[in-house]
């Protein structure tokens, strides 16, 4: 095992893949200076760690050329709002060429898209897009939380010939874990109980499950046992792991700091709702951002996406007594939006 | 850079069976897309962007290309594989949306792809498929082979944002990527003049510092020629050349019923000069007058593509449509 950080993992993932297959190689703005992690420009050189202009409907199309003519690009994308840019690609050509041309093709391409929320960027830096192109049938989409998980997905995405949206949280860059030294993959589509529990299933995904895991903690002191599901990948969704835990629990919170409307989270509520109907006690709850462009201010922006004291306090009111108003273990803390 | 403008080269040697070849696909061109004009109004093919017109810019290009050079199409794109040599009974089945079509019915009219003619699909969105060609280019840079992306767009196009980064990736990293506007004067309903900042496209490559060409697009040899040399210059990592081929297309910008009624947008006499200087009457003259075609070959090679492309009809016609299971088949690998 060595010890490192989640940008180092995603990015030695990378190094890795490019050294056993020839076909995989890098493009994105600003690739060869560095700043975004050191793909290896010495040792692979500038035609496959390849700077691009800014232009993303052009690059990302381009990697979508090169994927279906025998390469394995890998774009990387510093801000998943400059997505957008390149929407037409990655909705018409990216997802849909396989299908299309009747499986004479696939698109074995990777698309690393940083998050950024909560560091006062605003309007134009601050979404959270995995909910938007979950409703693109095509694509894979993966959120991974850890160290571990990025590099264990990163590399199965580069070999999955699939085209992949691999969502990077900038708040997690910087944190540190354990990370095996021999190789390993973490498969798409399966989601993982990071924290087992009895009386209740949280459900989130990338930084959202580290407070969620911090809200299980203050839970546990109030003698309420939450477990804790990391969705890992958003599509293809784990049902079953999601409702073999309510099967157990009987309650469910959702936890996703992207805009509620049509989210992830509305996906594995409705998910449990129509398949787990009989198994809950309660009402499934949703802790979300609310439907807002993000303002730029640190006050304001502090109110819009989920914290630990959120999710505990969503959690309370899964056990709150509907008569009486009053929480059977423990009064109401609640949550700065009630 | 100058604009250049193509032409036919004199001196070159042009094999007769070539010549009996480009013929070849450029009737197969006008015979089929007529007869999806008769099955649109007759309701047996529900709607369909024809090509009629724009025969020689089409096969004078595809036919510069070896079978494992890449292309891309747009929406105007029957065309395109027929004039890279795609078989017409799996196209035809594919508008018929069998499960015999070249994309099991998945794609239809404007979603052609036929990979194994290098044919890397097409698009019903403008513009869209340009970085694509830019992509193939690059993959052959990267793999280190000498082949070519040849890219098909329209005057339309020109003016979209993908083509302006498309031109600037090929020209940056000196890509082999042919782009090839067929410029036929409507942007959909609309005429150049209304759309387009410069009189040629062509000039835009000015903009790029990357060739830029005018040619005849209803001369196929012009085009064959032109073509050729940008392939020639690619294959030598010589980086892209914008190619523009004025044409012209006889039908309406989309046949379906109803279209008859759109109101006329383009005048008669316009289309009536174009129709004078119709492709296919302008090579076959030329290969009779030049020796390289009788009267009766003409004729032959003409009835042969009419029992071709009704032999796709009828094979499209005879396949079975797809099963409910194939819904879910060919989104992932």
């Amino acid at each position: 095992m060595t010890r490192m950080t989640y940008l180092e993992a995603a990015v030695q993932a990378i190094r890795e893949e490019m050294r056993i297959d020839s076909r995989v190689f890098v493009m994105g703005e600003d690739l060869q200076s560095g700043v975004w992690g050191d793909f290896g420009l010495e040792e692979f050189g500038p035609e496959r760690v390849r700077n691009t202009p800014i232009c993303e409907a052009g690059f990302f199309g381009a990697g979508v050329g090169a994927a279906l003519t025998g390469m394995h690009p890998v774009i990387d994308n510093q801000c998943s709002t400059f997505l957008y840019s390149a929407m037409d690609q990655i909705v018409s050509q990216v997802a849909k060429s396989r299908y299309m041309f009747g499986g004479q093709s696939s698109v074995p391409l990777l698309i690393r898209a940083t998050v950024m929320y909560g560091f006062s960027a605003a309007a134009h830096h601050s979404d959270r897009p995995w909910g938007l192109f979950a409703q693109v049938p095509g694509l894979t989409i993966v959120v991974p939380s850890t160290p571990y998980d990025v590099k264990g997905l990163i590399r199965s995405a580069i070999r999955s010939r699939n085209p992949v949206l691999c969502f990077e949280e900038l708040a997690l860059k910087g944190q540190e874990g354990e990370v095996p030294e021999e190789h390993y993959t973490v498969p798409i589509g399966l989601a993982e109980v990071k924290r087992a529990g009895c009386d209740l299933t949280i459900v989130a995904l990338g930084a959202s499950t580290h407070s969620s895991l911090a809200a299980a903690s203050e839970l546990e002191a109030e003698g309420l046992s939450a477990e804790v599901v990391d969705l890992r990948t958003v599509v293809p969704l784990d049902r079953r792991t999601i409702l073999a835990s309510v099967a157990k629990t009987g309650r469910l919170v959702v936890v996703d700091p992207a805009p509620g409307m049509c989210s992830v989270a509305s996906e594995v509520a409705a998910s449990v709702a129509e398949n787990a109907f009989e198994k809950l006690k309660g009402p499934i709850i949703r802790v979300t951002a609310p439907d807002l462009p993000v303002p730029f201010s640190p006050d304001l922006e502090r109110l819009l996406y989920p914290t630990p004291q959120t999710i505990a306090g969503a959690a309370r009111k899964l056990f709150r007594d509907i008569r009486s108003g009053s929480v059977r273990r423990r009064s109401i803390a609640g949550s700065a939006l009630e | 850079m100058e604009l250049q403008l193509g032409q036919r080269d004199s001196e070159r040697e042009r094999p007769k069976d070539l010549l009996h070849e480009m013929l070849r696909r450029m009737l197969r061109i006008r015979v089929f897309e007529e007869r999806v004009w008769t099955m649109v109004y007759e309701g047996e093919i529900n709607a369909g962007h024809l090509a009629m017109g724009q025969e020689a810019e089409i096969v004078g290009a595809c036919m510069a290309l070896r079978n494992d050079d890449y292309m891309t199409g747009n929406h105007r794109s029957h065309g395109h594989p027929i004039g890279k040599g795609a078989e017409l009974a799996p196209l035809m089945a594919e508008l018929r949306g069998r499960t015999t079509g070249v994309c099991r019915g998945k794609g239809g009219s404007m979603h052609l792809a036929v990979f194994s003619r290098g044919s890397l699909g097409e698009s019903g969105i403008v513009g869209s498929l340009m970085p694509v060609a830019v992509g193939a280019g690059l993959s052959a840079r990267l793999q280190g082979t000498d082949q070519v992306c040849l890219c098909f767009f329209g005057d339309g196009a020109a003016n979209c944002g993908p083509f302006h980064e498309s031109l600037n990736l090929a020209a940056i990293w000196k890509l082999p990527v042919i782009f090839l506007c067929e410029n036929n004067g409507y942007a959909m309903f609309t005429p150049y003049s209304q759309t387009t900042s410069v009189a040629h496209v062509a000039q835009r490559a000015a903009a790029y510092d990357i060739p830029g060409v005018i040619v005849d697009g209803q001369d196929v040899l012009a085009v064959y020629d032109t073509v050729s040399s940008a392939v020639t210059r690619a294959r030598a990592g010589g980086g892209p050349t914008l190619i523009e081929a004025k044409t012209y297309r006889y039908g309406e910008h989309a046949e379906y019923p109803g279209a008859e009624k759109i109101p006329r947008y383009r005048p008669e006499e316009e289309m009536r000069s174009w129709r004078q200087r119709d492709p296919i009457e302008i090579f076959s003259t030329w290969l009779q007058g030049t020796g390289n075609l009788l009267p009766e070959q003409f004729e032959n090679i003409r009835a042969c593509v009419q029992v071709e492309v009704e032999r796709a009809v009828l094979f499209a016609r005879d396949s079975p449509p797809p099963q409910p299971h194939e819904l879910m088949e060919d989104l992932l690998t």
